[in-house]
């Protein structure tokens, strides 16, 4: 992630307000924008805009969509420090999708690495503004006055003057150059380290309507999409004429789409093939739904099965891999020498985001011109895309940023989006289009399955000299499918003097994108398991093989110092080996660094008869830098990661006939609240510059648990979910 | 034609009488609190009152609630001020916040014929109702809260300050140990 720089990628602007007050906009240069880093997380270009009001209240703009991880508390939280007002006297208001708001994405965890500087510094800036105004009025020095709460002071006169009488003069001060600016010394700050309440957290216990699925425009018509349970498939014909005769129904059509082709999919495809049914109620339209009957193209899909896939990966793993992606030494030689060899296959599956709001859109077309409501973390993508299907050119598209009902990643891609447009087009009503569960969760950005074939060896003295991974995944010859990648980078890669990564790709015909910390969510899982196999074979403590382990890399990536700090952190507060536990009852260990994070977590089980698994508590620590900006966000974030990093373990989405088996939370459960345990949270705090938390604090609990559960019964859990080996929570 | 109470105002609906009852709330009345998550009761995000119990208003037909009282989140305060929302705004139990509406009235449910449920109690109660963000630690604590709130407002003058929340250590707004007692 490349570091923001306010100087080079944009410039400040102050205005002065109608009627008084002063507003300050952070304009990027457009061509620094987008930069994207390692992974799915492109660089954000910071914008927001402080008003101040003649009055003295203080808006502040949080440009980025929300899905519940408290950007919107965030952002706004870095500018009013440094501003020095006080928090309560600031209003947040939600940007609307805008050009001049620069990147608006909520994704990666990137929010705080990429507006730390930034935010802090428009703050800055315009607490420096008002200084310059005050001691012009009073003709003082700026250096003799002073700023607290809201107000301007010089002492030495007794006078002070508030924000917002400042406002109107200070929009006409130069401003000043951010480089000489100086910031808080965190030591004074008085916002950021101190918990907020979340911004709409009033409007959610009085149950407002701001959410996507609550949104209603004037002569709103209701919409619901059938698409062909096999991917790629589409309608020839149905019975549309029997269902534009029932009640309520006003439209029904079959929509053509993009065709869909290749061997697996890279991106968000767009529109896909349906047919929509338009009514004068959601009701109306899903009970006329029911009585659809199509005639599918199912295209060329319609044979795949999970058996099968799970047949040919195997297959796979016997022959020479397709390609390797990292060689370090020679693990043959090793293997050869008399170390202690260990081998184990992991499977996983794909799972479903199921965010609990299911994706929905409203859409309003009129005189050549698209207005959108939608809950998307990548409205730009969005509107791209609805621009490209219906010929609509970008400027004429207007989008709204409703607050979503969970995102996880599923609303990083826009299919619902272009279907309500185009919806809305055809029918030249506004539209708003609901999913059911089951269309949520049967066509789905599916995190992908795959399988990983692991050997590994301990030397005499227990320490780890060889790992390969053979990586079945999906793909076609060098490409991966989306979010199903891997690279030669992957940990232990330099911590291990014999390494080879190498892979192998099946064609794939279903979608998958990013699912909250995607490629670790079930990486973790794999490498800390496997890694627990051979401290076991090694006859050492899982903690401290770990840390003798981290003490043995090469530089490059991750910081080893940080993540034995959270290691050893996680160790101490678990109590790690230094409580008798009861037979049955026993702690697990897993770690892993994602999206510039450092997460350690530590679980005890206790497995009961019948394979019963209770999860008495976990433990985590974790390192993303010097200040925890908004600690009662942090502790829910890691804590629901927690929960979230336990129910994967349950999940698994399967092909039958090319048709996606399970359907509603029945059969893809989430973890409920007599399943969910005490968690307790800790942080470092070290000399770094603060990072994102929502993702990396999800990936080590998956192997804590299932360490844990090895330790207890000696059984290793090497295929999720946990089901398939005939565990599951009591 | 049905006729029913909802949030105290006498309605009638001449329509589909096995429309579910949160299409009917949400979209012909524009109460739009009670969520659509599963449309089979799975996951409790519609949860409402029927005659004070908790129902999944999605799996249940508006003729179910002919001459019924029907209680949703609208009809709890309309400022706030209810005990329940009150400790849920002092924990921050939200995160995407789609869940909480179904997870308040759960609790509503539960305190009302329990006004000092222990742990054991709260999660047997609150068990079908599915948090996505996993808030459950913090809900558990706000179910507490509450308790305690509604509690010391039946007994205490105005200016008490509101009892300790469940197990007091943490730097923050919940106890490291997420409530339990």
């Amino acid at each position: 992630m490349s570091k923001m720089n306010l100087n080079r990628r944009s410039f400040l602007r102050a205005t002065a307000l109608a009627g008084g007050g002063m507003m300050l906009g952070l304009y990027p240069k457009v061509a620094a924008l987008a930069q994207p880093g390692r992974g799915a997380a492109p660089a954000l270009a910071p914008n927001a805009f402080i008003s101040i009001a003649s009055n003295g209240i203080v808006t502040i703009t949080a440009k980025n969509p929300e899905t519940g991880q408290s950007a919107r508390n965030m952002l706004p939280m870095m500018i009013a420090e440094e501003l020095d007002v006080e928090w309560k006297d600031i209003k947040i208001v939600r940007a609307d999708l805008d050009a001049k708001y620069g990147s608006q994405f909520s994704g990666g965890s990137t929010a705080t690495p990429g507006n730390w500087e930034p935010m802090r510094q428009i703050g800055g800036a315009a607490r420096h503004m008002l200084i310059a105004a005050a001691a012009q009025t009073w003709g003082v020095p700026e250096a003799e006055c002073s700023t607290a709460s809201g107000r301007v002071f010089h002492k030495a006169s007794n006078r002070s003057l508030g924000y917002g009488e400042l406002a109107s003069k200070a929009a006409t001060m130069p401003v000043p150059d951010l480089k000489s600016l100086k910031l808080k010394d965190p030591k004074d700050y008085k916002i950021i380290g101190k918990t907020t309440i979340g911004a709409e957290t009033k409007d959610v216990v009085l149950g407002k309507p701001i959410f996507g699925i609550d949104v209603t425009v004037p002569g709103m018509l209701y919409a619901t999409f059938q698409k062909c349970p096999v991917y790629g498939g589409k309608a020839v014909s149905a019975n549309l004429d029997a269902i534009k005769a029932m009640k309520g129904v006003k439209h029904a059509f079959i929509v053509e789409g993009q065709p869909i082709t290749g061997n697996f999919m890279t991106s968000d495809p767009g529109l896909e093939p349906g047919i929509a049914i338009v009514a004068d109620s959601w009701w109306a339209a899903q009970s006329a739904r029911e009585k659809l009957e199509v005639k599918w193209d199912e295209g060329k899909w319609a044979t795949q099965n999970s058996v099968d896939i799970a047949k040919k990966a195997d297959e796979i793993s016997k022959q020479p891999a397709a390609r390797t992606l990292r060689k370090d030494g020679d693990v043959e030689a090793v293997y050869k020498s008399g170390a202690k060899v260990v081998e184990g296959a992991y499977i996983y599956p794909f799972i479903s985001h199921a965010p609990l709001e299911p994706q929905n859109c409203t859409a309003h077309f009129q005189d050549g011109k698209m207005e959108i409501w939608a809950t998307s973390q990548t409205p730009q993508n969005g509107r791209g895309m609805v621009s490209r299907i219906l010929g609509i050119p970008e400027n004429n598209i207007t989008i709204h940023l409703v607050r979503g009902g969970g995102g996880f990643g599923r609303r990083l891609n826009n299919d619902y989006m272009c279907e309500a447009a185009w919806i809305s087009k055809t029918v030249g009503a506004p539209v708003k289009l609901l999913w059911t569960r089951e269309d949520d969760m049967q066509h789905d950005y599916f995190r992908p399955g795959g399988f990983q074939y692991l050997k590994g060896a301990v030397d005499s003295n227990g320490k780890l000299v060889a790992w390969q991974d053979h990586f079945v995944g999906y793909g076609d010859g060098e490409r991966f499918t989306a979010s199903g990648n891997i690279d030669g980078g992957e940990f232990p890669a330099r911590f291990v003097p014999n390494f080879l990564m190498q892979s192998s790709v099946m064609p794939l015909g279903l979608k998958t994108g990013a699912l909250r910390a995607p490629r670790s969510n079930v990486y973790a899982w794999v490498f800390q398991s496997f890694i627990d196999e051979l401290a076991h074979a090694a006859g050492k403590d899982p903690v401290q093989f770990r840390l003798d382990l981290l003490s043995s890399g090469t530089p490059g990536g991750m910081n080893a110092e940080r993540m034995i700090g959270v290691v050893k952190l996680v160790a101490e507060k678990s109590g790690w080996g230094q409580r008798k536990l009861p037979k049955g009852t026993a702690m697990g260990i897993g770690f892993h660094f994602s999206h510039q994070g450092y997460f350690a977590q530590v679980a005890e089980v206790t497995v009961l008869a019948n394979k019963k698994i209770k999860v008495n508590k976990v433990w985590s620590a974790g390192d993303i830098g010097s200040q925890i900006i908004n600690p009662g966000a942090a502790e829910n974030q890691t804590q629901g990661a927690v929960v979230d990093g336990m129910s994967e373990l349950l999940q698994e989405i399967s092909l039958k006939n090319g048709r996606v088996v399970q359907s509603n939370y029945h059969q893809h459960p989430m973890l409920k609240m007599s399943q969910t345990p005490p968690i307790e949270v800790h942080f470092i705090k070290s000399n770094n510059s603060p990072t994102g938390l929502g993702e990396p604090a999800l990936p080590p609990i998956l192997p804590a648990v299932c360490n844990a559960i090895f330790t207890a019964t000696g059984e290793r859990i090497r295929t999720l979910p946990i089901t398939k080996q005939g565990f599951s929570f009591a | 034609m049905i006729k029913l109470k909802v949030n105290g105002v006498t309605r009638q609906h001449d329509g589909d009488p096995d429309m579910p009852l949160l299409w009917y709330l949400r979209d012909e009345l524009d109460l739009k609190g009670a969520k659509f998550g599963c449309g089979m009761g799975l996951c409790g995000a519609c949860t409402v009152h029927l005659n004070g119990k908790p129902v999944r208003s999605c799996s249940t037909p508006v003729s179910a609630a002919a001459n019924a009282q029907v209680t949703t989140i609208e009809g709890l305060s309309t400022d706030g001020t209810h005990p329940v929302q009150v400790a849920w705004q002092e924990l921050d139990v939200p995160q995407c916040g789609y869940c909480q509406a179904g997870q308040i009235m759960s609790a509503c449910a539960l305190l009302a014929k329990n006004p000092k449920p222990n742990d054991a109690d709260i999660d047997t109660a609150m068990n079908g109702n599915l948090c996505r963000c996993g808030t459950y630690l913090r809900v558990r604590a706000a179910i507490h809260k509450a308790a305690e709130l509604t509690a010391s407002n039946a007994t205490k003058p105005a200016t008490k300050p509101a009892a300790k929340s469940a197990s007091g250590a943490g730097a923050n707004l919940l106890p490291r140990n997420g409530g339990k007692k």
